[in-house]
């Protein structure tokens, strides 16, 4: 049965995204989580479906650009509002989490404009919205391989500096870190993620991805790195366990990947309170 | 003995507001320096002005004998900065991990840690009695360990200065003493010159070699002796004449009531 599946090419290119948006998303998501920016996350995916609007749109009046991929330009929009929010966060000092809903709401202003001067929604336009099996092709593969390369490497590079930046902004600033310059970095490539992470689980579910398995992982782990592992680990089984219901029972995606992490979620609390517990009756005998 | 921080004639204003004036401190080589204020004393922006976080105005500071404008060897200076306001207590890092990003700056960009980083981070949770904790996370900590766990951050880059801001805010009365043990300890014995700004002169304690007390101006620097034997006269020009600096040899170097 699971032969099967891989069987066709766009089930393939399905699984092997799912799997590199599985390790990319959390992993991103732990110092999205840490640093208190889980909202931009949101901002960001908004944006990018203005660009996949954009390109649409493109693709639509302008013949010799049919058959771009709307990834591009996604990631340029994403990319761009990643700018426009650091740029708002030092306009307004003291209302930093302001640029959060001014690029969101631009976001989706920009791409409803587009949309219906594309004369309204089509399935294209659908399945960016809430994820699809059967939407990502081959050269989304290839561009997702080439980011998740990308940000593996510079995680590792920078995973010091990254970690001092989000446990202690102000340390990180004392002891002379370039934080303005690995935050710049830092939130290119979550515009980048957010990007390739749509085509699987949507725009409207991207931000989940970060952000839930993180969540789960938080609650019980031991120090830095368990939490990065064990994020990578609950977002790896929603991504590949929901396709898999997602295919077998003709789902979307998007809903199953992040039905599945809400569970993982779930346990984890009540795992975390069991312990909790445990640990009070062991102190009530002994004491 | 060399000056390791010398500041002459420094002035600081906000917009309107003059926060520094005329400040001229030397902290010598080998001292356990406690700069007194109340808040809002500019005793925070003195501060930052020594750890080239704010640019001079007027006036100049140099440090181990260079002026700060031209002074590179930052990783000498240690500094540990007010826990309750900059770090987030649900943090999942272990007090290992927290300890080893005190690196971060002296390995340098693109490099990882190496073996014997972990000996250097073992060796600064031993100087402040941590090393049980080391694989605890760190906001399962009582304030005053994870002021202590800060301390081991700041000491494995070696400083020959550390620099604490507040540093027993978050510490339970009753382990105040045991925390200035530590500190005289990090002083006396490792040879490490101590300089802290403290709100609340009740925690100044017999560790302390010299005190300066700010509140706009410089009202009183010297050694601790001095201090006791001048009855506080430089605290009351800022917490009034009504109050008193009483001497307890066996705890505190000075209490206030």
């Amino acid at each position: 049965m699971i032969s099967g599946i891989f069987h066709y090419e766009f089930l393939q290119n399905a699984f092997l995204t799912g799997m590199l948006i599985g390790i990319l998303a959390p992993l991103l998501g732990v110092f999205i989580v840490v640093r208190r920016l889980s909202l931009i996350a949101d901002a960001l995916s908004h944006v990018t479906l203005s660009g996949i609007a954009a390109s649409l749109l493109l693709e639509k009046y302008v013949t010799s650009l049919a058959g771009l991929n709307p990834l591009y330009l996604g990631m340029v929009f994403s990319v761009g509002g990643s700018l426009f929010i650091e740029k708002l966060r030092g306009v307004y000092k003291h209302y930093q989490e302001l640029a959060i809903p001014i690029i969101l709401s631009s976001g989706i202003g920009l791409g409803v404009i587009f949309i219906s001067l594309a004369n309204g929604f089509n399935t294209d336009l659908f399945s960016y919205l809430f994820g699809s099996v059967s939407a990502v092709s081959r050269t989304d593969l290839w561009v997702i391989l080439i980011i998740s390369v990308l940000v593996v490497a510079v995680l590792i590079l920078l995973y010091k500096e990254l970690f001092i930046l989000s446990f202690d902004e102000d340390y990180a600033k004392a002891s002379g870190i370039p934080a303005k310059s690995i935050h710049f970095i830092f939130i290119i490539m979550v515009a980048l993620v957010i990007a390739a992470s749509m085509r699987i689980v949507g725009i409207l579910l991207v931000s989940s991805l970060m952000t839930l398995p993180v969540a789960a992982s938080i609650r019980i782990a031991k120090g830095f790195k368990q939490a990065i592992f064990l994020s990578v680990l609950f977002g790896e089984i929603s991504v590949l366990g929901g396709l898999f219901i997602a295919y077998y029972l003709n789902l979307a995606p998007g809903g199953t990947i992040v039905m599945l992490a809400v569970l993982i979620l779930i346990f984890s609390i009540l795992y975390k309170k069991l312990m909790i517990n445990q640990y009070v009756q062991k102190g009530g005998t002994a004491g | 003995m060399q000056n390791i921080i010398e500041i002459n004639h420094l002035f600081y204003r906000y917009e309107k507001d003059t926060v520094l004036e005329d400040i001229t401190l030397s902290v010598p080589e080998g001292s356990f320096l406690a700069i007194v204020g109340p808040n809002g004393s500019g005793k925070s922006t003195l501060l930052k002005l020594i750890l080239g976080l704010l640019k001079l105005q007027k006036g100049n500071i140099s440090l181990f004998g260079q002026e700060i404008s031209k002074f590179k060897e930052w990783h000498k200076i240690g500094y540990v900065s007010q826990k309750a306001n900059s770090f987030n207590t649900g943090f999942p890092a272990t007090v290992f991990e927290v300890v080893a990003s005190g690196l971060t700056k002296k390995l340098g960009l693109f490099t990882f840690f190496k073996k014997e980083d972990t000996d250097t981070v073992l060796t600064a949770l031993e100087a402040v009695g941590m090393q049980e904790f080391r694989n605890r996370n760190i906001g399962e900590l009582s304030g005053g360990q994870q002021q202590r766990v800060f301390i081991a951050r700041a000491l494995v880059s070696e400083p020959k200065v550390l620099i604490l801001d507040e540093p027993t805010v978050g510490v339970d009365a009753e382990n105040v003493d045991a925390f200035y043990e530590m500190l005289g300890d990090l002083n006396k014995h490792q040879g490490i010159t101590l300089l802290l700004v403290t709100h609340d002169i009740g925690t100044v304690s017999d560790k302390v070699t010299h005190v300066a007390c700010l509140n706009k101006h410089l009202h009183f620097h010297g050694g601790t002796k001095e201090f006791e034997a001048s009855r506080g006269e430089g605290l009351s020009a800022f917490y009034g004449h009504n109050v008193h600096l009483l001497t307890h040899h066996h705890k505190h170097g000075g209490v206030l009531q």
